[in-house]
């Protein structure tokens, strides 16, 4: 009867391992100044050492968030790596106890049949008969020791406790797991795995199998040592196999991955790249199709949208060409027809002093209308250039205090019409602007004419201040002003603050939306503030050189003496 | 002696209408309706001042003005119904004097010929010599003539104008609007384009290099004055 006892693989040597001695803690203790030195360099250190690592670990998540071969590959080798590790320990496991399996039962038959000739060659030796017990012994030893070759080569131990002192010599001093001898003392079989000596080799793992043997003497106790080197030669080498088989296994996974990503990446990185050229503007550009297969598709539909795309663009240029030409075409056929009936209008209206009252006042409302109509066609074409986008800037370098006088000095018989003054800060210093001076003309005459027009007939301040990169000029009335939101659309087409006002200079009610197309082609600002019974104020803002980007202006867009009233 | 007008246009309610307007100002119009037959309407009538529509059918109207101003100087003011910077540019560069955009008032077109056919009764004899002293411009300003070196630089009225009005006063800087109120006779500020590209033309003429203009001097930011005699 063979019991297995729970306990494997005990040193049989029982030497103490090294990690029950004491340690050894004999360094000096460090001064505090040192420790200090030595505490900056290591937070400096350690500092390093967090910011390479934060750097590092952004630039890994860049990489990983950019490449998606990368994270395909990574997640394949992940999984696939722990699939076969899961297997290759089943498998090493499964082998393994399936080898030790046929080892013992071979290595019990074995000791089965030995303990025959065992119990007879012991069973009725007495200790007294020393001589007779050794002989006995050392029979049976080379009996057993020729026996059996099933289970392999082994050695035979035995043990008597109760041996008298003479026989000392006979019996074997090998040491054996105290579980083990424990059980067979007390007239039980067992079996354990040890370390074995193998006819005095070195220790090896190995298969140990107790039987005791009741003689009329006492209890002989017969150990029978398998050595395990063939056993986990197999295992080490069934280990080695799984183990490289498991690699190769989880490498050639993950170059598959690699490789069939690279089929789904490589054409998506050529749209990608084919995309972002369309987008750049090359319309013509279209990604070269294989096949028939989803990424052939995909292909495909990228070229049918860019070709859509050009399909389309190139109408709208068309459109766009068009419609220039419609504006050009216009413009002159309107023109010329509308030169004959002014300079008809000019007879008439020059004669008007002949004529009979009811004739006189037509000939003056054609003359005042046809003033009118023109300005508004002059207007309508002028947007639609810039809607056209045909407006070219001619800057030219230029005084700004120049234009704004000019305007100024032209507005003054209107301003007098309206019982108006027109006060002007102009700096001492020139203020030299880079600007089309035609267009800023228009935009000072339609402010200035805007303030007359709202300014009820109290003054109205044109500010001109300059600074390094910017110049500005500021038109401010102290008329009705603007209702809260108003700000927002006074530079819409057709707007009208109030529909009810009179209009003394007629204006098209396009000047302010032109004035802002002329003020956005100089790449300056124009803009408005506006509050119910303090006045509203426009504010046109310049760079002093064409091109040069704003970033602020020299004068606030709300005026200083309307700063706090709003509260 | 009435002016002789050269109009040469296609729209024939135009030109009726510019016929009335130009018969009622004192001038003798003659009419040519397009690109074509005007340059030899130009040799038969002779006139004192041309109004030129710049779209004519047959020859362009800026081919009608190169092909004048290749054999006259005589003022020619452009009608035009484009406002559009290029075709304004391209009618001065191609010889036009002045240009009046359509629709204009007929007052405003009188006073844009009258400045044009200013006449300059200066009986008295007035020389002007202005530019570098080894190479100096000499303008006999009664005769109308401009000589370098001794040989005589033809120059149109318009171009002779501008170069008189700055060796007037070789130290003066003349401002572009100053320029277009003396030369143009414009009273409110005007297109400055039109001296920009009058320079131009002058300094192709006059100067050595017009890269590098010895008689014509910008004033950047300010305007342009004579080079010093």
């Amino acid at each position: 009867m063979i019991e297995n006892v729970p306990v494997t693989s005990t040193d049989v040597d029982g030497t103490p391992s090294a990690s029950d001695r004491p340690f050894d803690r004999a360094s000096p203790r460090p001064r505090p100044d040192t420790l200090a030195a030595t505490g900056a360099v290591l937070a400096a250190w350690w500092l390093a050492l967090r910011r390479w690592a934060i750097r590092a670990a952004r630039t890994a998540a860049r990489i990983w968030g950019e490449s998606l071969q990368l994270r395909v590959a990574v997640t394949t080798l992940i999984v696939s790596g722990a699939v076969v590790l899961i297997v290759g320990l089943f498998l090493v496991d499964q082998i393994s106890e399936g080898v030790l399996k046929a080892k013992r039962t071979a290595a019990i038959g074995q000791v089965d049949s030995a303990m025959t000739s065992a119990r007879m060659a012991l069973g009725d030796t007495s200790f007294a008969d020393v001589q007779g017990v050794a002989n006995a012994v050392t029979n049976l030893k080379s009996e057993l020791a020729l026996n059996g070759t099933d289970a392999g080569l082994y050695r035979v131990v035995i043990k008597a406790d109760a041996a008298p002192e003479a026989l000392s010599d006979v019996f074997d001093t090998d040491p054996i797991p105290v579980a083990l001898t424990g059980l067979v003392e007390q007239g039980r079989a067992a079996v354990q795995y040890g370390r074995v000596r193998s006819s005095n080799g070195p220790l090896v793992p190995g298969l140990i199998v107790g039987e005791p043997i009741q003689s009329r003497g006492g209890l002989f106790q017969i150990y029978y040592l398998f050595p395990l080197n063939a056993e986990q030669d197999t295992i080490a080498l069934v280990q080695r196999t799984v183990l490289l088989a498991g690699l190769g296994l989880v490498l050639f996974v993950a170059m598959i991955a690699v490789l069939v990503t690279r089929q789904v990446v490589g054409p998506v990185r050529v749209a990608a790249r084919t995309a972002a050229r369309v987008a750049g503007g090359d319309l013509s550009q279209r990604i070269r199709v294989r096949g028939s297969d989803d990424i052939a598709r995909l292909g495909q539909a990228f070229n049918e949208m860019a070709a859509s795309l050009q399909q389309q663009i190139q109408r709208l240029e068309q459109l766009s060409r068009l419609q220039r030409r419609f504006t050009s075409d216009v413009s002159h056929e309107l023109r010329t027809p509308l030169t004959t009936i002014r300079m008809a209008s000019e007879v008439l209206h020059a004669r008007r002093g002949d004529f009979p009252p009811q004739l006189a006042r037509s000939a003056e409302l054609l003359q005042t209308e046809l003033d009118r109509f023109e300005m508004l066609l002059a207007d309508l074409l002028e947007i639609s250039r810039y809607d056209a986008g045909v407006a070219r800037l001619e800057p030219d370098d230029i005084d700004l205090r120049s234009v704004v006088t000019r305007v100024v000095d032209a507005n003054r018989i209107l301003a007098g019409r309206h019982g108006c003054e027109i006060v002007t800060h102009l700096p001492d210093d020139g203020v030299s602007v880079e600007i089309d001076s035609r267009r800023i003309e228009r935009i000072l005459r339609n402010l200035v004419g805007n303030a007359l027009d709202h300014g009820d007939g109290r003054p109205v301040v044109v500010t001109v201040a300059s600074s390094d990169d910017a110049a500005a000029v500021t038109v401010r009335d102290h008329g009705v002003g603007l209702r809260p939101g108003e700000a927002g659309f006074v530079f819409d087409r057709f707007w009208r603050g109030d529909p009810s006002r009179s209009r003394l200079t007629g204006g098209t009610g396009l000047g302010l939306a032109i004035s802002l197309e002329d003020a956005r082609l100089h790449g300056g600002w124009l803009e408005a503030w506006g509050e119910r019974g303090v006045g509203a104020q426009f504010r046109l803002t310049l760079p002093r050189r064409v091109g040069q980007p704003l970033s602020s202006s020299p004068l606030p867009l709300e005026p200083a003496d309307a700063v706090g009233s709003s509260s | 002696m009435k002016p002789r007008v050269l109009v040469v246009d296609d729209d024939s309610a135009l030109a009726e209408m510019l016929g009335i307007v130009l018969r009622a100002d004192g001038f003798e119009p003659a009419f040519v309706p397009d690109g074509n037959r005007a340059v030899t309407a130009f040799r038969e009538s002779k006139p004192d001042i041309v109004l030129l529509d710049l779209m004519l059918p047959g020859l362009s109207g800026l081919d009608v003005c190169r092909a004048i101003r290749a054999e006259s100087g005589v003022p020619i003011i452009m009608l035009t119904a484009k406002s559009d910077t290029v075709d304004i540019v391209l009618g001065l560069e191609s010889g036009a004097d002045d240009y009046v955009v359509k629709p204009f008032k007929p007052k405003e077109l009188v006073a844009r010929m009258r400045a044009r056919l200013r006449h300059h009764d200066d009986i008295a004899s007035e020389s002007l010599t202005i530019g570098p002293p080894d190479s100096p411009v000499s303008i006999d300003v009664p005769g109308h003539q401009v000589r370098r070196d001794g040989s005589p630089i033809a120059l149109t009225p318009l171009e002779f104008d501008l170069l008189v009005a700055l060796a007037r006063k070789p130290r003066q800087v003349f401002t572009r609007e100053v320029l277009l109120e003396q030369v143009w006779g414009y009273r409110h500020a005007a297109d400055t384009r039109l001296v920009n590209v009058h320079v131009q033309r002058l300094r192709s003429k006059v100067e050595r290099d017009p890269e590098k203009p010895e008689i014509v001097l910008t004033v950047r930011g300010v305007g342009y004055k004579a080079g010093p005699p």
